[in-house]
């Protein structure tokens, strides 16, 4: 996977370019004035580092600046998958409402295996107990009038590998 | 500054504003000379103190990164959610094979028939059918492929 640093820098872009992505993996700094700090190790100024964030973020590579929590350190020890089996019309336009739920982390469209597998729609919902998430669920069910289409929790029972890794993805089901 | 990350057997304790930075900083930074300074007015909180909560908040292991979040499929890569419906009997030795392959990123087990649950990451999209094909070599299990086909965003990954 490390050799996917190069993939994402086209060969036009120049060196400078190079260096300051190799820094933006390691994070950003935590000073006053970060850019400032990253234009100095990679022979820019504020504004050209500025200029590259800004247009990776609108090309699309970058989707933004953010955190990333460790459930674990928080406590919540419950993180379940949520599947519902919705009809091919509706599943996009409830899955837009799902994902403005606030207990809702993420959520997304993904295919049926007929006929293992009918449902079409994932969505994943982090607690501190079973109880609250089952809960949590139950409001959801009611507020978006989901009781009459199919769905089922398939809590987690053991993480069998979790690679934390230079690139944040957010696929983290 | 030690980075030493902590590995935690209690839940950490946030006060409000350890959980107002979280929150906020999950929407991402803008783009500005002193972005730092711009956020912590937002919520309340001086630069310094900002500043000095989130280096507390990644030594501590609360966080484990601040930075850019990429998106997997423009660098090129390709990324999928993948189940197996495993025999209880066999569960260690399809543990052990899945988790040999490096593309494996995540593996979870789950409560139904199809019981183990796990994200691909690969360098190439192509790339992706022929590591499944390598796993179910591996393993005997038919590999259920479940891509992402539309993304509905969510504001907050993890409201605390």
């Amino acid at each position: 996977m490390n050799s996917l640093s190069m993939t994402f820098i086209s060969p036009l872009e120049d060196s400078a370019a190079q260096r300051l992505r190799a820094l933006l993996e390691r994070g950003l700094p935590l000073t006053a004035r970060p850019w400032q700090a990253l234009a100095e190790q990679c022979g820019m100024s504020e504004g050209e580092v500025l200029a590259w964030v800004e247009r990776w973020q609108r090309e699309g590579l970058i989707k933004r600046m953010g955190l990333v929590v460790k459930h674990h350190a928080l406590g919540i020890r419950a993180n379940a998958m949520v599947v519902w089996d919705l009809p091919d019309d509706t599943v996009s336009e409830v899955g837009r409402r799902l994902a403005e739920e606030p207990a809702v982390t993420l959520c997304y469209r993904r295919p049926r295996h007929l006929p293992d597998w009918p449902y079409n729609l994932f969505c994943m919902i982090h607690g501190t107990r079973r109880e609250r998430v089952l809960a949590a669920l139950d409001d959801i069910v009611r507020r978006q009038a989901l009781q009459e289409i199919p769905h089922r929790v398939l809590f987690s029972l053991k993480a069998y590998k979790q690679c934390g890794g230079r690139y944040t993805r957010e696929e983290q089901t | 500054m030690s980075l030493a990350r902590t590995q935690r057997s209690e839940p950490a304790e946030l006060d409000s504003a350890d959980r107002r930075i979280i929150n906020r900083l999950q929407d991402g930074l803008p783009l500005v000379e002193s972005p730092y300074a711009a956020v912590a007015a937002e919520i309340s909180l001086s630069e310094g103190e900002l500043l000095y909560r989130l280096e507390r908040l990644l030594e501590d292991g609360v966080l484990s990164r601040f930075g850019p979040m990429y998106h997997a499929e423009r660098l090129g890569g390709g990324l999928t959610l993948a189940a197996l419906e495993v025999p209880e009997a066999d569960f260690e030795r399809v543990t052990a094979a899945v988790n040999a392959f490096p593309e494996v990123a995540h593996n979870y087990r789950r409560e139904h028939r199809l019981n183990m649950w796990f994200v691909l990451a690969t360098e190439t999209p192509e790339r992706i059918d022929e590591v499944i094909a390598a796993i179910e070599a591996a393993t005997g299990l038919t590999v259920f492929n479940m891509p992402k086909q539309e993304e509905f965003h969510v504001r907050l990954h993890l409201p605390v």
